[in-house]
């Protein structure tokens, strides 16, 4: 490199006071960046990457915590600055996008003010000046009729056009520096395109150096000239994308690599394939054991039939229903023993309520369901107990949906005796067996949820639901919050259940490269509508509803070869399913691509 | 705007019309007579047959009931057992002198309770934090008989400072009005700012540990805007339903208050009224505060809308 560094970090250290004394999270990690480069942090979920983000703003509680080593920025020591120069430096020089769009707004002002607070703070300018800035900031950003956006409040605005006020917050006085917090895992993933997209355009456009925090290998791949891989808090390894893909030294690098689920690697493959599970002292990765099978083709264990789910929308002086969400919307589908059938779209396009729905979790508006002999639209109180002896649900957050107050042995227990399916002494058994099953030592029975990390609790809760021997499972995003090691790690621990289980598993999922995985087959939901299903492979493979494509389009591929990669920056928004009072669906229609591989016929 | 408080008004009528059925029974099951209260020694039957007739006790309580709601519908609250005054006027008297007492209670809350809240949420596991808890504690603990009487012995008698009691309408004399308020205002205010102290922490603390003040920070904003402008302004919300709250227990302090210091005002009437079973007045004095207990709420609520945009665009 032959430019002085934007940034230059030397062996940062940072420590947390805790009861034992001070603990580093993050050791001695050096990486420079210059201006126009976008240097990834990426690790896994305690790897210290966000608290090295914070560190360079010192943005960390000063009494609680303890930086070490040296910070320059073009050549100036951040560390050695006084609090009211630090000042100075954030917002100003470094700027700061974060994770979650949702909540990092003030809700009480506009988001005008607080793109405009910015360049009152630190370019000097007058209101007036600043107005006018901060609406071509937003058009900047590719906010709609910016102008008259100025003063409406950040609710009004979706996730994705807030992540683009966010950055135009961050890029309003013109920083050398972005730093990047994950600022696309809170998003669906064809708006994480458009995100990417826009930094990598205004970074051209104002060559400032990048700093960008990522867990997702894909979107590292895409936007990072080079990365730091990090682990429990040690740089591992640095080095240039590339390289760090194809030729990763470390280990840990080439574990995590490997078990990053990738868009399109079971091209040829007809059937779900176990994740390779690999070493991380070692890196060598064990190929997965095939085991491969097909679904024995007998009845299906459930079939569904233009379900519709609606919820009213009411408003005004009586609350009167002044329109509907059409949440789910003339679904139909069936499931086999041993298939896995997974439902993916993005945010709002009905797929967790059809779950839930079919549980009768919520009550469906029409259709009809049938679930191992059960119609279960029909069913009373205590007939709806026993059928949900059938289907058991696993959610996706592993934290909140363990009672912290009830020991693991009985939260996998409770099922079993409520059901009066045996004595306590039998469910205590089932559930040493059940425990031991996912892969836990049932003596760690009489612990609690806290004493867990995410993957094993995710674990307990596969536990709880298999604890009433049911047929199907729905697994709604239950793997979504997990790091990448651990995902494969559950992925495979279901795919073993599922064969000798012969489980069926209805599969919901906003994951492409996931579901690529685990599936036998596909529906894709858009607007709460099925637009295209089949078999995995002709659905992933040969794609057919426009939808279908962009979403496909729109996953970031763990592969460097697409770094630079540009979608053409659109600001399309997802649609909102909620529609008037008394409108009335279309009538679909629907075009058999190949065998089972059906795909709705775009409007005339 | 007009369309939410037009409705929050109606709903207020069903309130109203359970508390005065829930309060006229009550009050008749009590034991005690209010004849005899009226008639002083005079104990001749014949007399107080006279009374009761005259004042309709004798007529079942339903009646007695609809009788004084047709009153109450009319402008007319009832005539005082005891004085022979329209409660109305009697009411119309003292509500004054209590909302005197209560605003002046309720500026020493808010300037006390919420900015040792502000500070105990920043400085948060200090020294500091731990002195305002201590003090929260204490004003919440200390009685407030016995701290007016405290008051009155240090301020009033040992150093002549301010009078020991009485009360000066603020339209007739401002200054003897704010010299007689002062204390009880003080001893009232201090049990509210221990509450208001404590809400006003934790709200602070939640919106402290809030992503947007993470943002507000990583813009630069000195620690000053930081905390008044992110975060006060949206701590504020909570505090705001929470002061409405306080109203109850504001009228309950100043009864107490008001006796301690001979104030002749609202909490004074309803205790002289229900020691002589003066039921029209308890009657009147409970309606009213029920009246003043919705308004207080339905203001808090306006307020909580009108700063919270998110509910604002909802109207």
């Amino acid at each position: 490199m032959t430019q002085d560094p934007v940034l230059s970090v030397r062996n940062l250290t940072t420590a947390f006071r805790t009861d034992e004394g001070w603990r580093s999270v993050v050791r001695n990690v050096s990486f420079d960046i210059a201006s126009g480069e976008t240097l990834a942090i990426v690790g896994e979920s305690g790897s210290g990457k966000s608290v090295t983000s914070l560190s360079i703003m010192r943005l960390l509680a000063p009494g609680a915590s303890r930086i070490e080593g040296e910070i320059r920025l073009n050549g100036r020591d951040l560390l050695g600055l006084s609090e009211k120069a630090m000042r100075g430096v954030r917002g100003n020089e470094v700027s700061m996008i974060f994770q979650e769009p949702m909540t990092s707004l003030n809700p009480i002002f506009t988001i005008g003010r607080q793109i405009s607070e910015v360049l009152t703070r630190h370019k000097g300018l007058s209101k007036t000046e600043a107005r006018a800035e901060t609406i071509r900031m937003l058009e900047r950003v590719r906010i709609p009729n910016a102008a008259s956006r100025f003063d409406e409040y950040p609710h009004q605005f979706s996730g994705g056009m807030r992540q683009r006020v966010m950055i135009a917050m961050a890029l309003a006085s013109r920083p050398k520096l972005l730093i990047a917090d994950e600022p696309t895992t809170a998003l669906d993933v064809t708006i994480q395109g458009q995100i990417l997209d826009l930094i990598k355009e205004l970074q051209d456009e104002e060559g400032m150096a990048v700093l960008f925090i990522t867990h997702d290998m894909g979107v590292v791949a895409e936007i990072a000239d080079r990365t730091v891989v990090m682990l429990r808090g040690d740089a591992v390894e640095t080095g240039p994308t590339e390289d760090i893909f194809h030729r990763g030294r470390h280990p840990y690098t080439r574990a995590l690599l490997s078990a990053v689920p990738k868009l399109g690697s079971m091209e040829g493959k007809a059937l779900p394939l176990r994740f390779p599970v690999v070493d991380t002292a070692t890196g060598i990765a064990l190929e997965p054991v095939g085991a491969e099978r097909s679904v024995v083709q007998h009845q299906p264990i459930l079939e569904v039939r233009n379900l519709v789910t609606r919820f009213p929308v009411r408003s005004g002086l009586f609350s009167r229903q002044t329109g509907a969400v059409h949440a789910v919307e003339n679904v139909s589908f069936d499931l086999r023993q041993g298939e896995t059938l997974s439902l993916v779209g993005e945010s709002g396009c009905g797929k967790s309520t059809t779950g839930r729905s079919i549980m009768r979790l919520i009550e469906p508006t029409e259709g009809e369901i049938q679930l191992d002999g059960f119609n279960v639209r029909e069913l009373g109180a205590l007939e709806l107990q026993r059928m949900r002896k059938s289907i058991q649900m696993i959610f996706q957050d592993p934290f909140s949906s363990l009672n912290p107050r009830m020991s693991v042995g009985q939260a996998v227990a409770e099922p079993f005796l409520k059901h009066r399916m045996g004595t306590a002494a039998e469910a205590r058994e089932k559930a040493a067996y059940l425990l031991e099953r996912v892969g836990l030592p049932a003596a760690m029975m009489s612990r609690y949820p806290h004493e867990f990390s995410g993957g094993q609790r995710q674990r307990i809760a596969i536990a709880r639901a298999l604890s009433l021997d049911p047929k199907v499972i729905v697994a709604d995003e239950s793997v979504s919050a997990l790091d990448v090691s651990i995902k494969a790690q559950v992925c495979n621990l279901l795919l073993d259940l599922q064969e000798s289980l012969d489980l069926a598993f209805l599969f919901i999922s906003h994951d492409m490269a996931v579901v690529e995985r685990v599936s036998h087959r596909v529906a894709v939901m858009y607007l709460g509508e099925i637009v295209e299903i089949g078999p995995r492979a002709a659905v992933f493979e040969n794609p057919q509803h426009p939808y279908t494509k962009k979403l496909m389009a729109a996953v970031p591929v763990p592969d460097p070869a697409r770094r630079g990669i540009r979608r053409g920056i659109s600001n399309e928004e997802l649609k909102s399913p909620v529609r008037p009072l008394g409108y009335r669906p279309p009538v679909r229609q629907y075009r058999e691509v190949s065998v089972g591989h059906l795909v709705q016929v775009a409007d005339a | 705007m007009p369309v939410f408080i037009g409705k929050r008004l109606l709903v207020a009528i069903p309130t109203l019309l359970i508390i005065s059925i829930f309060v006229f029974s009550l009050q008749k099951l009590l034991p005690g007579d209010p004849v005899l209260a009226m008639a002083g020694e005079e104990r001749d039957p014949a007399v107080l047959e006279l009374l009761r007739e005259k004042y309709h006790l004798n007529d079942p309580i339903p009646v007695q009931y609809v009788n004084w709601l047709g009153g109450v519908l009319k402008g007319d609250l009832g005539i005082s057992l005891r004085t022979n005054q329209p409660v109305l006027e009697l009411i119309g008297e003292k509500l004054p002198v209590t909302i005197q007492l209560a605003i002046m209670a309720m500026i020493f809350a808010f300037a006390i309770g919420v900015p040792m809240g502000i500070l105990a949420a920043v400085k948060k596991n200090t020294v500091l934090d731990y002195i305002a808890s201590i003090v929260a504690l204490s004003g919440l603990s200390v009685p407030n008989f016995w701290l007016g009487i405290m008051l009155i012995l240090l301020v009033s008698v040992n150093l002549g400072w301010l009078p020991a009691s009485g009360y000066e309408s603020i339209f007739v004399d401002p200054v003897r009005s704010l010299q007689t308020m002062i204390m009880p205002a003080f001893v009232l205010g201090t049990a509210l700012a221990a509450t208001l102290m404590r809400h006003t922490r934790s709200a602070m603390l939640g919106v402290l540990s809030a992503d947007y003040i993470r943002t507000a920070r990583a813009k630069g904003l000195s620690p000053r805007e930081v905390v008044l402008s992110h975060s006060f302004r949206n701590a504020l919300l909570p505090v705001i339903t929470l002061t409405a709250l306080l109203f109850g227990e504001l009228l309950a302090g100043a009864v107490l208050t008001e006796q301690i210091f001979t104030i002749p005002g609202f909490g004074k009437l309803i205790v002289d009224a229900v020691f002589n079973r003066d039921y029209a007045v308890v009657q009147g004095v409970v309606m009213c505060t029920a009246v003043g207990f919705i308004l207080m709420n339905l203001i808090a609520d306006v307020l909580y809308v009108l700063l919270n945009p998110r509910l604002r665009a909802s109207l």
